[in-house]
């Protein structure tokens, strides 16, 4: 294989892999800081200039802590736990593209680690795995609390995913391609897949929510009926693992949105930036505009969290399965209808 | 090298699929089991089959595999309460495992080898447009009669799971 595309990808691969450690990192800041705001406290500020390295201390102090095992029969697993949730937090940014290509050392950078046809059923695939994380780790803590939660947790996502799938084969059947980066392409000027898709981008909000455990799907770690949720029994940096992907997961969950239904890298002018500063600057301007896009949707998590009580353990499911499902059945057929009518 | 991949990866299922019957634990086997469908689903990317390793994660590891570990996880399956089996059930299990052997056994012996060398063809086989038409237009029928036995075994857990109405 030609050396420089080795070259080129494994720093794509490493630099997203740091960049999606640092967002995580800083999101538990920037939630804190949020939290503090909607609630007109001042947050975390000892640490630094303005908690700026709050994060690095609560890393620290992770580490730091002592490492506690339960009396469980199952070391490995419990062990194996957090990994698999961090790993599959990880391993979906591998199809996302950042931005369309850059011209550097006289060739063509893609900014996207691998570009695979079916980079969406990819990523189900990736978070239908990431289950096994929440379900592993609750069941070998040898803990009843930790295992009802693992069991709320998982069943959640099984109900959510069904859903999720749905409102994006509306999305399938109108951009006529599985590949993100082709979605993304396609979205080009202002033609966001949400102006076309608005119950399904709803719906998969929605989903997305629940996928990443956040509020007010947050069931797993009702405190007042589950003592800390499925990682009740874990400590150190175990425990940090667990917390870590949720934030990194939610990160990608934000990316993903952005890449789907908000235009991905695509920003109005995009054209024209490209025809007069060249390719270089329209690209890193695109992927700036990821960003932004995808900060949005990380406040707006947080700002749901604080926003928004935990749903009750019925009602979570009558929405999953009553509302969200038949819902977005009558989405994919609307679409058919429409893109029939328009041929 | 790709050879070289296809027996780590042919040791590997073999190796998870042993391990799924032999071990102790429920748990464990439910575990090695979905190691096995993730190496299958290795073989089926390196057919270059990207859709069908995606949908087999999705389906067997993703879905399936959870509910069984669900299923396991919410029974108590600790040694002092297994039951002792009747020698009648044991009897049975052997015949039925025998029966399913000979049908293995037959269709193993019948097989005939279709490709003898792997070659590169560079059509398209696997984007969902051809799979699509293929679908859709070869197998029509026995696609529409899958989704309707998929829907009736549907109907029927809900109906099993409902509870009954009790009338006085």
């Amino acid at each position: 294989m030609d050396q420089a595309i080795i070259i080129e990808k494994s720093v794509i691969i490493i630099a997203v892999f740091a960049l999606t450690m640092l967002m995580a990192m800083y999101s538990t800041l920037a939630e804190r800081k949020i939290a503090a705001w909607l609630q007109d406290r001042i947050g975390p500020n000892r640490a630094g200039k303005g908690g700026i390295l709050q994060p690095l201390a609560d890393g620290l102090k992770l580490f730091a802590k002592e490492e506690f095992f339960p009396n469980t029969p199952n070391k490995f697993l419990f062990i194996v736990g957090p990994g698999i949730s961090m790993a599959t937090a990880l391993m979906t940014s591998a199809v996302i593209p950042w931005g369309d290509r850059l011209h550097l050392f006289g060739r063509d950078i893609i900014l996207q680690a691998t570009d695979i046809d079916v980079a969406i059923l990819y990523v189900f695939g990736v978070l239908s795995v990431g289950v096994y994380g929440i379900m592993i780790g609750g069941w070998a803590s040898n803990n009843k609390f930790s295992l009802m939660s693992a069991m709320r947790a998982s069943s959640q996502m099984i109900s959510y995913e069904v859903a999720m799938g749905l409102s994006i084969i509306a999305l399938i059947m109108m951009t006529g391609t599985l590949s993100l980066r082709e979605i993304a392409a396609g979205q080009s000027g202002m033609n966001w897949n949400v102006f076309y898709q608005p119950v399904g981008f709803l719906i998969f909000l929605v989903c997305s929510f629940a996928e990443t455990n956040r509020t007010p799907f947050d069931l797993a770690e009702c405190e007042a009926e589950l003592i800390g949720g499925y990682h009740t029994e874990y400590s150190s940096m175990k425990m940090g693992f667990y917390l870590f992907a949720e934030y990194a997961s939610m990160f990608i969950s934000s990316t993903i949105l952005a890449v789907l239904y908000f235009g991905a890298y695509n920003y109005p002018g995009m054209d024209w930036v490209e025809n007069n500063w060249g390719i270089n600057i329209a690209n890193i301007l695109g992927i700036i505009a990821l960003f932004i896009k995808l900060c949005g949707f990380i406040f707006f998590y947080m700002w749901v969290r604080w926003t928004v009580p935990r749903f009750r353990y019925d009602q979570l499911m009558r929405l999953g399965w009553k509302m969200l499902i038949p819902l977005s059945i009558a989405n994919i057929i609307i679409t058919g209808l429409v893109i029939l009518l328009a041929d | 090298m790709i050879t070289t991949l296809f027996y780590i990866l042919s040791a590997f299922t073999l190796a998870t699929a042993f391990l799924t019957i032999f071990s102790k634990n429920p748990i464990h086997s439910a575990i090695y089991l979905v190691l096995c469908f993730f190496s299958i689903a290795g073989h089926y990317l390196m057919f270059n089959a990207q859709f069908l390793a995606i949908v087999h994660i999705i389906v067997y590891s993703g879905a399936i595999m959870i509910l069984m570990l669900f299923t396991i996880m919410l029974m108590n399956l600790n040694k002092e309460d297994e039951k002792n089996k009747t020698l009648w059930s044991r009897l049975a299990a052997v015949i039925s495992f025998c029966l399913v052997a000979l049908v293995l056994l037959a269709a193993f012996i019948k097989a005939q080898q279709t490709g003898y060398t792997y070659e590169v063809s560079g059509e398209d086989y696997q984007s969902i447009k051809v799979l699509g038409q293929v679908l859709l237009n070869d197998y029509m029928v026995p696609f529409e009669f899958a989704s309707v036995l998929l829907l009736v075994s549907m109907i029927g857990a809900v109906l099993l799971s409902k509870k009954e109405h009790i009338n006085n």
